[in-house]
């Protein structure tokens, strides 16, 4: 009895260990396939990558960076989360002790926020490199929808985290937010229905639970922030990595899908020995005596080690960044909340000073009609684009890429016009005092620019005849409209929103 | 009794067996359809936004005060008395007095003198606000209640 109890404990570590993984050490094709698919946390991966894949180029690790710092951020959140208290009375001190009491308390919030910047610049750019290499073509039009979705919430997480600290920016940013959720009352108002119909009040209501902000409304973001929105995320990145493998992997060059939506060869990569074959699994690559298996199929490599280190690669890279950013430079820590004084310019973080902009002309239509057609447009491209093009190559053909720097062209022009034409000659309102208020909520130069860019993606299908080349020409215009307007309310707008060459002839107070 | 026999297009089993499922997501749906009315407050929880600003004394003819906590104007004329709302109607920012009436700081509203709107985003003028006079004498703002512009609490 104690002999056999001795024996087990001598052998318990080798015993734990062969009933934790229950292969060989990763040293064969064989043994690190069965380190991928027999871990559930790997067996996202296929147990073979395409060498193309993971090419630095190929996607520029944006779509693993913006993960990454996901990670990170729920990490710095979860610990942040010790000391911050969803109180309007105590938010602000909780954070100042954060930054001032608390070990390491300053630099993790630090990294908390350039990890959220950083993260929404991620996934904006992956969205690029998938828009401009054709990878939401069939038969990965769904995982696209599912990005935007990423996308909408990457944008509330960083919105609702932003409500917290509640210190000047904070109080102002989202009273104008709650306002926008408000602003069909500007339709209402005009039509003059606002007493038996009003959605606006409604959905102000609904996000800040009282009518103005305050501790409801505290409450209402601090659990949007902290579960709600993070565990929608994890749902949607879950189905995104699920599908990125159910629809084939990283598109490749040479994959031409045809308008029917089938994919020609959009199969997760195998050995070539079963090509065409049933696969059992294990039997795809085990090392043996079918005719093939000495072939070493050169467009792929075992995930494990590869790919498994490239993401790895990546992510230690967003880790440094974000910690380095978060050494050097303090996140912003305004005057605490003061409900009578708004800040003077009010500015948004960065991603949204392009729908500020855009709402310095009409809070409905730039702050909701715009952006919502923006991103229903966006999710629906793939559905009006069924053009066969080659999938995982930045922009196919010199014609396209002729086009993009055309469309960049226009884009540019039309929305430099956009801003200077209203700071120069003033709008509507300055030219004809009495114009309607519905003219004005309809007409302004939002809604031109958003008008203009469909027209000139519609007059590009009707020269090109391409759909492809069509959807180019509306995502470039998106593209510059939105750099250009960023640019602008980020370093061209000082108080009262006025146009400033420079901050220098900002007025005193 | 023939058709007993015959073949049924949809089988008993998989009536009840839909019937079932139907139910389950019909109850599952309702309840979160339930549970969604509960965000929005029957009772706002905050503080009335009636307010008393003093007696007419307080403000001889001509004057203009800013009460900063109320976020409005009161301005006294020879026709009485009017209160008007600084909170500016295009996102809510508080607009402050200039030269010309009000500008909002936020994204560039202009109202006149009246609150009539003068430029920029607003989409309509600032809101004057029902002032009347309380049995003591002092004078009462009713923020909740707005009046149209050019009305006034004679005192």
């Amino acid at each position: 009895m104690a002999n056999g109890l001795v024996e087990n404990l001598r052998r318990l570590p080798t015993n734990f260990r062969e009933s934790l993984v229950r292969h060989e050490r990763p040293v064969t094709d064989r043994s690190r396939s069965q380190a991928v698919f027999t871990n559930l946390f790997l067996h996202i991966h296929s147990t073979r990558t395409y060498v193309r894949t993971l090419a630095p180029a190929a996607t520029g690790g944006l779509g693993v960076a913006a993960l990454s710092f996901f990670a990170i951020l729920t990490a710095t959140g979860i610990a942040l989360m010790v000391y911050y208290t969803p109180s309007t009375e105590i938010a602000y001190a909780s954070i100042k002790d954060l930054h001032y009491v608390v070990p390491t308390g300053r630099l993790i919030r630090n990294i908390h926020r350039w990890a959220a910047h950083l993260m929404v610049l991620s996934v904006m750019l992956h969205m690029c490199r998938v828009f401009y290499t054709a990878s939401y073509k069939s038969p990965r039009e769904f995982n696209w929808v599912v990005g935007m979705g990423l996308f909408i919430l990457t944008l509330a997480l960083s919105f609702t985290g932003y409500l917290l600290p509640w210190d000047q920016l904070a109080y102002w940013a989202v009273t104008i937010g709650a306002n926008i959720a408000a602003s069909p009352r500007e339709l209402t108002d005009a039509l003059g229905i606002t007493d038996s119909f009003d959605p606006g009040g409604f959905q102000k209501e609904l996000l800040l639970g009282a009518s103005d902000v305050g501790q409801q409304a505290l409450t209402r973001f601090y659990l949007l922030h902290v579960i709600v929105l993070p565990a929608a995320v994890c749902v949607l990145l879950g189905v995104h990595f699920w599908r990125i493998r159910k629809d084939g992997g990283l598109g490749q060059p040479g994959q031409v899908h045809n308008a029917a939506g089938k994919g020609v060869e959009d199969e997760t990569p195998r050995s070539p020995d079963v090509e065409g074959e049933k696969s059992f699994g294990l039997m795809a690559i085990v090392h043996g005596t079918s005719p093939a298996t000495d072939e070493e199929p050169g467009t792929t490599v075992p995930s494990w080690p590869f790919a498994l280190r490239a993401e790895l690669l990546v992510f230690m890279v967003c880790v440094l960044v974000s910690v380095l950013l978060g050494m050097l430079f303090d996140a912003p820590l305004k005057e605490i909340a003061n409900p009578a004084v708004p800040e003077n310019p009010a500015k948004a973080p960065w991603y949204f000073l392009g729908l500020q902009e855009m709402v310095s002309y009409s809070a409905f239509m730039g702050g909701l009609v715009v952006p919502a057609v923006t991103i229903v447009g966006l999710a629906l491209i793939p559905y009006l684009d069924r053009d066969p093009t080659e999938q995982g190559v930045y922009l196919h053909g010199r014609h396209s890429q002729r086009i993009a720097w055309q469309c960049a062209l226009f884009g540019l022009i039309a929305s430099v016009l956009a801003v200077a034409v209203p700071v120069n000659f003033g709008w509507l309102r300055t030219w004809f005092p009495d114009v309607s208020q519905l003219v004005v909520i309809f007409v302004n130069p939002g809604s031109l620019l958003m008008a203009a860019f469909a027209g000139w993606s519609i007059v590009v299908l009707a020269r090109s005849g391409s759909t492809r080349r069509s959807a180019i020409a509306l995502f470039t215009c998106f593209v510059v409209g939105f750099l250009v307007l960023t640019i602008v309310a980020t370093f061209f707008r000082g108080p009262n929103w006025e146009f400033h060459w420079s901050q220098a002839t900002w007025p005193v107070h | 009794m023939s058709d007993r026999l015959a073949p049924e297009p949809l089988p008993r089993r998989d009536v009840l067996g839909l019937a079932g499922l139907w139910s389950a997501a019909i109850a599952i749906v309702g309840s979160l359809i339930g549970m969604s009315r509960l965000p929005k407050p029957s009772v706002l929880p905050e503080s009335g936004r009636r307010f008393r600003i003093g007696r007419p004394e307080d403000f001889p003819e001509g004057t203009e005060e800013v009460l900063t906590e109320e976020k409005v104007l009161v301005r006294r004329t020879p026709q009485g008395v009017a209160a008007i709302s600084l909170v500016c109607t295009h996102l809510g920012c508080i607009v402050s007095k200039d030269a010309s009436g009000f500008g909002c700081p936020c994204h560039g509203s202009h109202f006149g003198r009246n609150g009539e709107v003068g430029g920029g985003p607003a989409p309509r003028g600032l809101r004057w606000l029902e002032v009347t006079q309380g049995v003591d004498g002092r004078l009462v703002v009713d923020a909740d209640r707005e009046v149209q512009p050019g009305t006034w609490c004679e005192v």
